[in-house]
């Protein structure tokens, strides 16, 4: 049954996003929000409002029975959940079915296996698709290890069946380091955490991520191609591109061949994203894990191949077939997103909150905004820095940095510090305009000085 | 008595984590250096510092409140 009246879950930019999709089907929008949020863009543009609690989280964003109860009291007949707070959560999406409303996401029972890490490296292997080759469980004899190390293939990263948070990671080169370093490894495990046990993985040195938009009514399951998502800083991603300029053509249409095969393999139903590692010097790539929701960088999708993708989800949630073919779906040129939050890039990246003055906002061809402001407004402290994120459309990855460096000097938020001045100095940088980087590129890129250096230069 | 203020927007936290007692008693001594709670701003903790010597003399701003920048949050004797 097509959706008449959507409740929207979340706050933020991607309200405002959910908000005009909507529209544009003609579906009736229902805003939740906070004490904290009452005067939000996305308050001001839905067609009504609710109150679902107090300015902490847990009690208002993440309080299911409160978002579930505000819902249905609102009458909406379906619940979109944007991304972060309750979009991954399993006992959320069976609450807004049990409640007799359409949840805008797969199934409670796809939530829940590809949540657990274990359960969608388990998925993706029946699908045919690469994984980081490992040990699959402890060894504990060296010679065993041995064995395991030559299947998985060289380099491998030795780790502590108990630790975790990535301490004491060892990585072998070659079967002699093995044979030194394992004990080394078993030894140090034993002495902080009581356990010797280990297990091996297949080190992916330099690695890129990649993930494969998926779009799937739950029999049929289509892709919109890849992007890359490999500058980030404390596992954040903070610029995104679309396509993947550092694969080859056949490479891309192994990767998203295999992200097809996932999603029809369990029966997807939504829109989700499929993310890997991409190992350069080998040109080889694994699934690491599945997002079950809409993303934060989903606009340089749309960019490069038209698609709406908050309508596609909408449209699915209402119980439409894929209205894609495979074939029809074309990206066209190249897209980059940079993450715009309110943090001072000169100070560690302090969130810096604060009421916004003027707003100059850079309009052109191939120029999106998609943001959560307007002069005058008071930013919340409680929520997370992200404001809104620039998007930019060329026809070739080069006129796309020129184009991003272009705009974000017309971005203009007064009253609170950015991460534009960031963004200005990747765009410059040599290494970003030439594609080479990885995971691990950019905070000792921020460490070594890269931001001041441009500033400086600048400044001359 | 001298006012601690907090530095920034968000929720103060007396505790260091839920499971562990306050940063300050009652009657502490407190050096400008010692952390005497946590404000967080947009997923980020941000420790504040005393500033000021002396004893400290009880938490203004509750424990897991809002509070705006400038508020005070303690009192020191």
């Amino acid at each position: 049954m097509p959706i008449r009246s959507l409740f929207i879950a979340n706050r933020g930019e991607i309200a405002v996003r959910i908000i005009r999709a909507a529209r544009a089907l003609g579906i009736e929008t229902i805003q939740a929000h906070s004490e904290a949020d009452a005067d939000m863009l996305a308050v001001r543009l839905a067609d009504r409002a609710v109150c679902i609690g107090p300015a902490k989280a847990a009690d208002s964003y993440l309080n299911i029975p409160a978002v579930v109860a505000a819902a249905r009291k609102a009458g909406a007949d379906a619940v979109h959940p944007g991304y972060g707070f309750l979009a991954e959560s399993a006992d959320f999406a069976r609450a807004v079915r049990a409640a007799g409303m359409a949840f805008v996401g797969p199934a409670a029972e796809i939530i829940d296996a590809m949540g657990d890490k274990v359960a969608a490296r388990s998925a993706a292997i029946l699908a045919g698709v690469p994984v980081v080759p490992g040990s699959d469980g402890r060894l504990d004899d060296i010679e065993r290890a041995v064995e395991v190390a030559a299947q998985v293939g060289y380099p491998v990263m030795i780790k502590a069946a108990a630790g975790g948070g990535g301490r004491g990671i060892r990585v072998a080169e070659t079967e002699a380091d093995l044979r030194r370093l394992a004990p080394q490894a078993r030894a140090e495990a034993e002495a902080a955490f009581g356990d010797g046990g280990i297990y091996l993985e297949r080190a992916v040195r330099s690695p890129r991520h990649i993930e494969v938009q998926i779009l799937g009514d739950g029999t049929d399951a289509v892709h919109c191609h890849e992007r890359e998502c490999s500058l980030q800083r404390r596992r954040q991603k903070v610029w995104e591109e679309a396509g993947a300029t550092c694969l080859s053509p056949e490479t891309r249409a192994a990767l998203c061949a295999s992200a097809v095969a996932l999603a029809k393999s369990v029966g997807y139903a939504g829109a989700g994203t499929l993310e890997y590692l991409y190992e350069e010097a080998t040109d080889s790539f694994f699934f690491i894990e599945m997002n079950t929701r809409i993303q934060v960088e989903h606009p340089v999708t749309e960019m490069t191949t038209g698609i709406d993708l908050i309508e596609e989800m909408l449209r699915i949630a209402g119980g439409e077939p894929l209205r894609l073919r495979q074939q029809d779906i074309a990206a066209t040129g190249h897209a980059i997103e940079v993450r715009i939050n309110a943090e001072d890039p000169a100070r560690q990246f302090l969130p810096f909150p604060g009421r916004v003055g003027a707003l100059q906002i850079p309009e052109g061809d191939g120029l999106r905004f998609d943001h959560m402001l307007y002069e005058g407004y008071q930013i919340p402290p409680f929520y997370d820095s992200l404001l809104g994120k620039l998007i930019v459309h060329a026809p070739t990855r080069a006129e796309a940095i020129a184009k991003m460096a272009g705009a974000l000097k017309c971005l203009k938020i007064d009253g609170v510090k950015t991460t534009i001045p960031l963004h200005l100095a990747l765009a410059a940088d040599p290494q970003v305009q030439a594609g080479r980087f990885h995971t691990q590129w950019l905070e000792p890129w921020l460490a070594g000085g890269g931001l001041t250096r441009h500033q400086e230069k600048e400044a001359v | 008595m001298k006012e601690i203020p907090s530095p920034l927007p968000g929720t103060f936290y007396h505790k260091p984590a839920p499971d562990q007692p306050p940063f300050k008693a009652n009657g502490d001594a407190v050096a400008p250096d010692d952390t005497i709670g946590l404000v967080e701003v947009m997923k980020t903790f941000i420790e504040v510092k005393a500033e000021v010597a002396g004893s400290f003399a009880g938490y203004v701003a509750q424990d897991s409140s809002p509070v705006q920048a400038g508020d005070t949050l303690a009192k020191v004797e």
